[in-house]
């Protein structure tokens, strides 16, 4: 179980949350071509390390916000809202389009 | 004829096993038995390296080697064979899908389930007990009747109980539980379980008597490449090269593929599994609650083996949450309310590809002989045999077999997603 520390609500458990996935991916410009779309739909780095997420505080602050977790430590590096830069995990690299690479 | 099995080729063996084998060794001491499958040392070059001695990879290399007529195999392990998600999951074959694509696909499976211990020369115990899904409301029932047509119209076998049969079939089952009372029941009795171990070591065995090198203990660090094309993998056992290379790592398809640089349209969940005490027979099919996501059979052992759901978070970590264990002991105790006397013995988890439309992906990746076999979501074991056969025959053929032309990763650019859960490019939502 995880334990997440809300920058709102305080450090709560994972029942209260619910998981919305990837926050590294972003929207293409409206004129990027079919292929950029789709990569921005459906592809994903899935890293074996950090990872940046949303996760919903549905039973709290019901705020979106960010999360740098280790998918397999499960160790939390920073938590924030949706509009923070968060500051990154050790190895990690941030490319220009926002989305992270882990090493 | 794509859909029906492929006529069992025997293969000869010095360590054949039969009754009469065991006769014989019973009044020998049982000095003659040999180990099941060669512990090879890499070769330099092969044509084709499967990357994963799981269910798929070693199935795929035994139909390359028996079916395709490719022996020039080598299989790389991290670890031991058998130990990774053939080993972890709850053992259940079945062909009761929405699409008719993968309804095909998946009973393709279970026909040749159905002859793999003749073909393999191995007991996989495969238990045609049959499998039940219950339905709680009328649009369950629409929609399972829906499904139940479409089995039969692909061939496969679907039967609809009423409560009464149902009650007849599973005395243990509360079909008046408060929340959930249970309106009715499908069933196909085809389906049932198959002892997970031994199809890896059945397949191995088989495998590595037609010439294929099973190499354990020996993990992919990258993939090498030269012109656009794959020309061999970098291991913790040196460089091996090879033509063709095939991922069979579902769990860890991500990982490997970006070794080539290249970003797959999945995301990596737990599914725990779990198992009680050993009871005397309780429970004689493979249980589906339709009210939440719980699915119970009992081993011969005599334990009580099921789960749930999909941890939501993307996860390597073979373990999962508490409150999953919790939602599956609460819709077991619901189902079959006796379960409530039991003690768990073991809890565990698996990594799972899970795809952005919940539909596997068996085809070529964007990098000339690099193909894949994964993104299996939570139906990896039971589509162990058509897996493999139909990756044999991607590799040996070039072109994907007629049951997989709708499994290629390049349905998602194109618009051609398969989305048999229903619920769009959302993983977590499963």
């Amino acid at each position: 179980m995880l334990r997440i520390p809300c920058p709102h609500c305080g450090t709560r458990d994972e029942v209260e949350f619910r998981y919305k996935g990837d926050a590294s991916v972003r929207r293409p410009a409206a004129d990027a071509d079919l292929a950029q779309f789709a990569a921005y739909v459906y592809e994903r780095s899935n890293p074996k390390g950090w990872h940046l997420e949303w996760w919903f505080h549905s039973a709290g602050c019901r705020q979106m916000l960010q999360l740098w977790r280790h998918t397999v430590s499960h160790e939390i590096h920073a938590v924030g809202t949706a509009q923070e830069r968060l500051p990154t995990p050790p190895g990690v690299t941030r490319s220009a389009s926002g989305g992270a690479a882990s090493t | 004829m794509s859909d029906t099995a492929p006529a069992p080729r025997r293969f000869r063996s010095s360590g054949r096993y039969s009754a009469l084998r065991l006769l014989r060794e019973a009044l020998t001491g049982h000095r003659g038995w040999t180990p099941a499958w060669r512990k090879a040392e890499p070769r330099k070059q092969y044509q084709v390296v499967i990357i994963g001695g799981g269910g798929h990879g070693l199935a795929t290399a035994y139909y390359l080697a028996n079916h395709f007529g490719i022996t020039d195999v080598a299989v790389l392990e991290k670890g031991p064979i058998g130990l990774g998600n053939v080993g972890r999951n709850t053992t259940i074959i079945r062909s009761t899908y929405y699409t008719p694509e993968n309804i095909r696909f998946y009973d393709f499976s279970l026909k040749l389930w159905e002859g793999l211990e003749q073909e393999l020369n191995f007991n996989a115990m495969v238990s045609q007990r049959g499998v039940v899904y219950t339905y709680h409301t009328d649009g369950q029932r629409d929609v399972m009747t829906g499904r139940a047509n479409d089995m039969r119209l692909a061939g496969a076998d679907c039967i609809e109980l009423d409560r009464a049969a149902l009650k007849n079939l599973i005395p243990p089952i509360s079909l008046d539980n408060h929340r959930f009372p249970v309106m009715g029941a499908f069933m196909q009795p085809r389906g049932g379980t198959v002892r997970h171990d031994a199809v890896a070591w059945g397949y191995a065995r088989a495998a590595s008597e037609a010439g294929v090198d099973i190499i354990e203990h020996c993990e992919v660090t990258g993939l090498r490449q030269a012109g656009g094309r794959v020309t061999g993998v970098e291991t913790t056992r040196g460089f091996i090269g090879a033509d063709t290379v095939c991922l069979a790592v579902a769990g860890h398809s991500s990982h490997l593929a970006a070794m080539a640089g290249i970003r797959l349209p999945i995301e990596s969940h737990a599914l725990q599994a779990f198992v009680s005490e050993s009871i005397k027979p309780f429970l004689d099919v493979v249980l589906m609650f339709g009210a939440g996501h719980f699915y119970i059979s009992q081993s011969d052992k005599g334990g009580m083996v099921f789960g749930g759901g999909i941890d939501a978070h993307n996860t390597y970590a073979q373990r999962g949450t508490q409150w999953i264990a919790q939602e599956v002991a609460a819709e077991g105790v619901a189902l079959l309310p006796e379960l409530a006397n039991l003690r768990i013995l073991r809890q565990w988890g698996g990594i799972m590809d899970m795809t952005m439309d919940g539909t596997p992906i068996i085809g070529r990746l964007p990098l000339d002989g690099l193909v894949m076999n994964g993104g299996w979501c939570y139906g990896g074991f039971k589509a162990i045999p058509a897996g493999g056969y139909t990756t044999a025959h991607l590799i040996a053929r070039g072109e994907s077999h007629p049951l997989t032309t709708h499994m290629d990763v390049g349905r998602f650019a194109e618009g051609r997603t398969f989305d048999e859960p229903g619920i769009g490019p959302f993983p977590w939502m499963h």
